[in-house]
């Protein structure tokens, strides 16, 4: 089956699976700084914006989606909220392995955009449903608190 | 043999005892100068961290090839089983289904995936497909098909006769006579000759006596008697493991993987498939996080099979179901301690007898088992009498492997915790007792000679040692004498504090090789190609780092490819701690002779002697007049002599300098519901030179909150067949950004002058602390010992509810 989906700003017709979620779609058109670390909406390495909103992909049937608006972390390349992002959470040390980074950054793109100075707790709770494994997660706290400080 | 009874040490009944050596000394700590380096010791930005954020870095699942086919496995759902038949004929019908593998009609050839040096020291014992199937979740099958949907389609009309056997899942009776044997069929062992004894399920036996442990037992004032307990874990990289086979324009097989160890993965596999190392290529890409998970090679060859038989790329990507039940795990173990003190606490004997579940297959058996002992008991070299014995067994539960920390986490769960019931039953402050026990600089084990890895050890002195430091700082920064056995009580709620001490190594002591290779470009950048495998680590970073400081150029200049078999020299991959410390001497070393090459050419130019030379900021400056970078390389391709500016290097060790920490935690245990919460996390670390400082404490901050998660709530969860209940994050909890306690980390630095600029290693050691810090810290709380992983709320609840405290 064809759907058609806004993609980072555009639109175009993917050829889909029944079941196919918006991870597998994404991934297969090439979006892969979306990644797949669990299928089960537990680690959130698939984030994207859905209309502005953030969701793990994984959790999404493609076909339920009909003419909305994702953005993935492609899209966010010339974003200079996402941009800032992604120069703390370096400059603090909150990447190393950096497959969890793109969820992360999408996420804390939709988190400081709705809240440009949360609180330590605030950040923690946005961050509370991508899983890292690498950081401990202290660095990756400490850059999204660098980013709001500079707002 | 005869328990010495115990003198009764005064006021052992009370509690709050008031302990006169739990005085705050006077705090004199003067942090130990670091050298100045241009380069070196600063927190330069991660040389791929932009395009990790950006999501430009490429995994292996990234790479995308026309035409790719998806492999899918069948898993035996019996936890011991015979294959007797095979049929895939209804599979073989459905259109798009390529190929079927299995143990009728693949490579039988015995192998370890431990990933290790050659000649491993793993046992041979298993085979791409087995025909006896060991637990739920070995490997029975392999469908290569045009999409993942129609491999896993197919895999379910796969039809199998099993003839069921008997499955053995407790390991502390595997070795009993009568249980079932798991490996009975000839020539399984080692390569090298170790003991073996697949009639007791027994994969290694290890025995090493220092001085001798039964006359200093009977010396001792004081005798110590304590089992311990340590559970599986999941490494639980985000990136599942991965692999991607195809054959290249000259029909060699190319194989990119997920992989800590491309070179193992090439042997391994030129191995199983029959075919020479000319004819594979390697590729690590990006790595998303490994800690051991990866140093083994048990997907390559099934991708790079088809591949072979079919001419077809072939893609495996596990789901994270598969990671959790047909992977590697941390190795359970039981840890007997047996310890005799005189009345201040001077150890006279030390004991440690390990036994330990390695699942199926004995994948790291031995070498994990050693590490229990090695990596442990030279921390406490006071103890004349040292004794380690250790045995590794099989049973039809998941396959253990290499986990960070490997070995010495289980083994310091039980020391540190050992120590702190000395401490408590001898009235002493068990910061005391490890000052008057541990190892200092200047100082040896007999250990490092005698236990070695699946042979001896290699004679070492320790030249730098920041414990004493590390301890003295932590105290300061818990505050640790305003807390410890005071139980300061918030309604249901009471805090305590606890503390550990630890060491690893870097590297493997005259096994483990690293090397490096660099050319000059004309404008004066460097290409730096190394078999050193960055997963996430950082490794290409500091390694960059090195080679910068040693060339006066700008980290910038540093082009750094990592790695490729075809294309960056020999490495054993990232294990064992030894990055930072065996490769970044090889860069080191590369790096020198590069920086003589140039002063040569420079001497040539301006016909001054070389070592009135000097190198700065991408000049090198004569009497005369400077010389720029660009100048001395064009000069070098283009004009008189000419020749590349180019060097090589290998190193390997003679010794394996141990990082030092010590670990202090403040947590509150409910009394009411048993959670236990870790409130504050102080990890000081002493590893020589931190290269990268930022990325030093990334390290030690990931191995702290994997320790603590690994401590309070990860558990596997089988059920009575041996499968694996939790086999997914949602079942299989992981701490989040919202769990997680105040952590500081305080880097010690010293200089390590076996280092490349003073470094040691730093990526396993601070696995070793939550554990034993976390379950000393509750008993200060609530006076119950947990002597078992994990201390889930439920068992602390349950032990609070049945358990009369003191």
């Amino acid at each position: 089956m064809q759907v058609k989906l806004t993609v980072n700003g555009e639109t175009n017709t993917f050829k889909i699976q029944p079941g196919e979620t918006l991870l597998e779609t994404l991934r297969a058109a090439g979006y892969t700084g979306v990644k797949c670390g669990c299928e089960a909406g537990d680690c959130g390495a698939c984030l994207v914006l859905l209309n502005d909103l953030p969701v793990n992909s994984c959790q999404v049937l493609t076909a339920a989606i009909a003419d909305e608006a994702v953005t993935t972390i492609e899209g966010l390349s010339r974003d200079s909220l996402a941009n800032l992002i992604q120069q703390e959470l370096v400059a603090a040390g909150g990447v190393q392995c950096g497959f969890c980074t793109p969820g992360i950054v999408v996420s804390a793109t939709a988190l400081l955009r709705a809240n440009p100075h949360p609180n330590r707790a605030e950040i923690q709770q946005a961050l509370a449903s991508h899983l890292c494994r690498c950081t401990g997660y202290v660095k990756i706290i400490e850059g999204i608190q660098n980013v709001a400080r500079r707002l | 043999m005869e328990e010495k009874p115990l003198k009764k040490p005064q006021e052992s009944k009370s509690v709050k005892k008031t302990i006169t050596a739990q005085k705050a000394p006077e705090f004199t700590y003067k942090p130990f100068q670091l050298q100045q380096f241009s380069c070196v010791g600063k927190s330069v930005l991660k040389i791929d961290g932009i395009s990790l954020a950006r999501g430009r870095a490429l995994f292996t699942d990234d790479f995308q090839i026309p035409q790719v086919h998806y492999v899918k496995f069948l898993y035996s759902p019996h936890a011991h089983a015979r294959i007797l038949k095979i049929d895939t004929s209804g599979a073989e019908k459905i259109p798009g289904v390529v190929d079927i593998i299995h143990c009728f009609n693949s490579p039988q050839t015995l192998h370890t995936t431990a990933g290790q040096g050659y000649p491993e020291p793993s046992p041979y014992d298993t085979m791409m497909f087995n025909s006896t199937v060991r637990f739920i979740g070995d490997k029975v099958a392999a469908v290569l098909a045009r999409t993942p949907q129609i491999a896993d389609k197919a895999l379910k009309l796969i039809k199998v006769e099993y003839e069921l056997l008997p499955p053995l899942f407790d390991f502390e009776k595997a070795y009993e006579p009568g249980a079932p044997q798991l490996h009975p069929e000839p020539g399984k062992g080692y390569l090298a000759g170790m003991t073996y004894k697949p009639e007791e399920n027994t994969c290694a036996l290890v025995e090493i006596n220092c001085g001798n442990f039964e006359a200093g037992i009977k010396m001792s004032d004081y005798t110590f008697d304590e089992t311990f307990y340590t559970h599986y874990a999941s490494h639980a990289m985000l990136e599942p493991h991965a692999v991607l086979s195809y054959l290249d324009e000259q029909d060699r097989l190319v194989i990119i993987s997920s992989t800590q160890v491309p070179f193992h993965a090439r042997r391994i596999c030129a191995m199983i498939l029959g075919i020479p190392e000319r004819r594979i290529r390697v590729i690590k890409p990006r790595i998303g996080g490994g800690f051991g998970c990866k140093q083994e090679v048990f997907l390559e060859y099934y991708a790079a099979y088809f591949t072979l038989r079919t001419g077809l790329p072939a893609k495996i990507v596990l789901t994270r179901r598969e990671v959790f039940r047909s992977t590697r795990y941390r190795h359970p173990m039981r840890l007997h301690l047996r310890v005799g003190t005189k009345p201040d606490g001077t150890l006279q004997a030390i004991w440690i007898d390990a036994l330990m579940n390695n699942g199926a297959y004995g994948t790291h058996g031995l070498t994990v088992l050693s590490n229990a002992g090695s990596k442990v008991l030279p921390l406490v070299n006071k103890a004349p009498h040292q004794r380690f014995t250790g045995r590794t067994v099989y049973t039809n539960l998941p396959i253990a492997g290499a986990y960070r920390g490997y070995g010495a986490t289980q083994g310091y769960f039980a020391l540190n915790q050992m120590f702190d019931i000395i401490a408590d039953r001898l009235n002493l402050d068990v910061v005391e007792l490890f000052r008057k026990n541990a190892i200092r600089r200047g100082e040896t084990s007999p250990i490092f000679e005698k236990l070695g890895e699946g042979k001896a050890g290699s004679r070492q002195d320790i030249e730098s040692c920041g414990l004493p430091d590390c301890i003295e700082v932590g105290l300061k920064e818990i505050d640790w004498y305003a807390k410890r056995r005071k139980r300061l009580t918030d309604g249901t709620r009471v805090r305590g504090v606890g503390m550990a001490c630890m060491m690893q190594g870097s590297g493997i002591p005259r096994v483990d090789m690293g090397s490096a290779y660099m050319k000059m470009n004309e404008d004066g950048s460097i290409n730096l190609q190394v078999g050193a495998t960055d997963l996430g680590t950082g490794s290409d970073t500091i390694l960059a780092q090195i080679a910068a400081e040693t060339l006066m150029v700008p980290i910038e200049d540093i082009i750094v490819k990592s790695s490729d078999t075809d294309f960056t020299p020999f490495d054993v991959g990232a294990y064992a701690s030894s990055t930072t410390f065996v490769s970044g001497c090889a860069v080191l070393r590369c790096a020198q002779q590069i920086r003589e090459q140039i002063l040569g050419v420079a001497a040539e130019i301006l016909r001054e002697p070389a070592e009135s030379l000097q190198m700065a900021q991408k000049t090198v400056r004569g009497k005369a007049r400077a010389l720029t970078f660009r100048e001395i390389c064009q000069y070098a391709l283009y004009t008189e002599n000419q020749f590349q500016i180019q060097a090589s290097s290998s190193y390997v060790s003679p010794v394996s300098p141990p990082p030092f920490s010590a670990h202090f935690v403040e947590v509150e245990v409910d009394r009411a519901t048993g959670d236990v919460r870790v409130i504050k996390y102080i990890a000081a670390v002493d590893c020589g030179t931190p290269i990268n400082p930022r990325l030093v404490e990334g390290q030690v901050e990931g191995a702290i909150v994997n320790g603590i998660s690994w401590t309070l709530i990860e558990e596997f969860r089988f059920d009575e067949k041996g499968a694996q209940l939790n086999t997914d994050f949602g079942r299989y909890k992981l701490f989040t950004a919202a769990d997680i306690p105040e952590i500081k980390t305080i880097l010690i630095p010293t200089y390590e002058p076996n280092g490349p600029y003073g470094a040691k290693s730093v990526s396993e050691v601070a696995m070793n602390g939550p554990a034993p810090a976390i379950a000393n810290a509750i008993y200060d709380a609530i006076g119950i010992r947990f002597r078992a992983l994990p201390i889930t709320a439920e068992k602390v609840f349950q032990t609070l509810k049945t358990q009369s405290t003191r």
